[in-house]
């Protein structure tokens, strides 16, 4: 058991460190970041103060291991447009982030669960179809379009709900319904392949020949064992929604992570956008990692 | 987990009778028809200006003529013709996308599949990598930094979603590999590309047709989000996802104007999941898993 979490440990460890080299390369791409930072009527002058400033004169490599080595110790640099700390900027809006990525789990989680097993129950009736076309619009529903229908006719026909923002609970039930609906598809669908399994095997006759009940065979023997690939699919699908932020928080002007990158990738801030990348690569390594673990304790057949 | 890799018997004939098949076979090909004829059967130039006619409606609504289908937008451009003239970006970014992701993919998963060993760690280790680098907002970064043009979407897309084409190919190619056809092929001698491109790809090629597809809808989708958000196709060529953005300024007077490019890109988009679907089911196994 321990051997696997050390050697699962190693190899999120050097992804991490891959992720951090390429959050490096990926700034340099445009040749010159001196250039870009000025913007288009900097005259040569500019140029080189900026270059100067920044450390930009240095060999790549110098400033690849100087970044390197702050970022490690949390330190992410100045933002070239706010003025401020990368770190503090990120982890103000970090808790933001995580509620919209929280919010939409849940609702994606209440939804899709009890529609997976129903359609599994009733496997081939109307019902499982009704489920899997349910499914099938999730998955075509493009996020910002879905974002800005409900805008329309919950925010401004019918006035319940606010259009944008970050004030109150309210403000994150439209995004958080939008986030859900790009993971409902997959939980549903795993959830009922899963149940369908599950409920073909031999414990689940026993348990309906010793005259259980339905609720009882249904969720305490049989969800139980479904669970299993979902619990892992679950987290990782918050760090693809944690990723997917962007999309929505700028539909919403939600002021998460993901508008603060929106934001910076308009203005050239290349520090915060490196940071950003890094830190939602690292979440989802995290939870990655959680989800293996997680999976290792509830099947130890996978302990290998 | 059952091995999957064989076409159950008789698939081709299901395939005929499924109606979410047609339906899919019908929308997807209904674009690519559009997509490669558009620029004749489009009523007007979608490119042209005209801004004594702005913001008119749908021929249907109060206010709408005869001589514009859908409206015009903000400039006085034709809708419907823009909206025609935007299943050529879609398709093409689709279609291209999947070539690119699906050269790389594919290569990198059966590379892992058949060698095993440390070459398998290392398309692993690529694989994971892949899948936590936030893609969206790399392929925005990267249109910031280079500037938006349509082959830029399709490159920076193409080099972000090959990883699901890297998993299916690997595992599929995992499973062949000790079955004995395969083992009959070496032992006759044959050379490693023989096995690879006669026994190996023939026998995956169902379910990347599956992956491509999905791929495909993600592509399309992840275009529009990121000409939505400004750095995808860059204007004045009518993206889908453009369209809204550009829409979004007035769409409390005029919702028609985002409803509409919207909800082509969901028919597009489902009818590319139908099919994948109804390959899937072809096959009797779940790849959603």
């Amino acid at each position: 058991m321990l051997r696997f979490f050390l050697r699962r440990f190693v190899v999120a460890v050097l992804v991490a460190l891959t992720v951090l080299t390429f959050a490096f390369l990926l700034t340099r791409l445009s040749g010159d970041l001196a250039i870009s930072i000025a913007g288009p009527n900097a005259s040569q002058a500019d140029i080189d103060t900026i270059r100067q400033v920044y450390g930009l004169n240095r060999p790549l490599w110098v400033q690849f291991f100087d970044w390197l080595g702050r970022a490690v110790q949390g330190d992410f640099g100045e933002s070239y447009f706010f003025r401020d700390r990368v770190s503090k900027l990120i982890g103000e809006r970090i808790p933001i982030t995580m509620s919209l990525g929280l919010t939409g789990l849940a609702i994606a989680l209440v939804v899709g669960l009890p529609l997976g097993i129903l359609a599994a129950v009733r496997e081939g009736s109307w019902v499982d179809r009704a489920v899997s076309l349910v499914a099938l619009i999730g998955q075509a529903m493009p996020s910002f379009w879905l974002g800005l229908i409900l805008m329309i006719v919950f925010g401004l026909k019918l006035g319940w709900l606010p259009i944008s923002g970050t004030g109150s609970w309210e403000h994150y039930v439209m995004p958080g319904v939008v986030l859900a609906f790009s993971a409902i598809p997959s939980l549903t669908r795993l959830t009922r392949s899963g149940m369908i399994e599950v409920l073909a095997s031999d414990y689940i006759r026993t348990a309906r020949a010793k005259g259980l009940t339905r609720f009882s065979i249904l969720v305490k023997h049989g969800f139980r064992n479904a669970a299993i690939p979902v619990v892992s699919i679950t987290a990782v699908q918050l760090g693809f929604m944690l990723g997917g932020s962007v999309v929505i928080e700028t539909v919403f002007a939600l002021h998460g992570v993901g508008f603060l990158a929106w934001e910076s990738i308009s203005k050239n801030d290349f520090p915060v956008v490196q940071a950003v990348v890094l830190v939602l690569a690292l979440l989802y390594i995290g939870l990655t990692l959680l989800a293996d673990l997680l999976n290792a304790v509830l099947d130890p057949r996978l302990r290998t | 987990m059952t091995s999957g890799v064989t076409v159950r018997a008789g698939g081709r004939a299901r395939l005929l009778g499924n109606w979410a098949f047609l339906l899919g076979a019908f929308i997807v090909g209904g674009c690519a028809v559009i997509a490669v004829v558009v620029t004749w059967i489009m009523p007007h130039d979608p490119f042209l200006i005209d801004l004594n006619r702005r913001l008119i409606p749908p021929s249907w609504m109060e206010g709408g003529t005869p001589l514009n289908f859908l409206g015009t937008d903000q400039l006085g451009r034709d809708y419907f013709s823009r909206l025609l003239y935007g299943t050529r970006i879609s398709m093409l970014i689709g279609v291209l996308t999947v070539i690119t992701s699906g050269l790389i993919g594919i290569t990198v998963g059966v590379l892992g599949g058949f060698y095993g060993g440390k070459i398998d760690d290392a398309v692993m280790f690529a694989i994971t990598t892949r899948l936590s680098i936030p893609a969206v907002l790399v392929a925005l970064a990267v249109a910031a930094l280079r500037g938006t043009s349509l082959t830029l979407v399709i490159l920076v897309l193409g080099l972000l979603l090959w990883d699901r084409f890297a998993v299916v190919a690997r595992s599929t190619t995992m499973q062949l590999r000790n079955l004995d056809y395969v083992a009959a092929a070496w032992c006759a001698g044959v050379s490693p590309w023989w096995v690879l491109s006669r026994e190996v790809l023939p026998n995956i090629a169902t379910h990347l047709a599956v992956v491509a597809t999905l791929e495909m809808a993600l592509a399309i989708l992840l275009e529009a989000a990121l000409s939505f958000l400004g750095l995808g196709v860059p204007a004045p060529l009518p993206s889908w996802g453009l369209m809204i953005s550009e829409a979004k300024e007035y769409m409390f007077f005029t919702p028609w104007m985002i409803i509409v490019p919207g909800a082509a890109l969901f028919v597009l988009v489902m009818g590319v999941n139908l099919l994948g679907d109804a390959l899937r089911d072809m096959m009797g196994t779940d790849l959603s898993r």
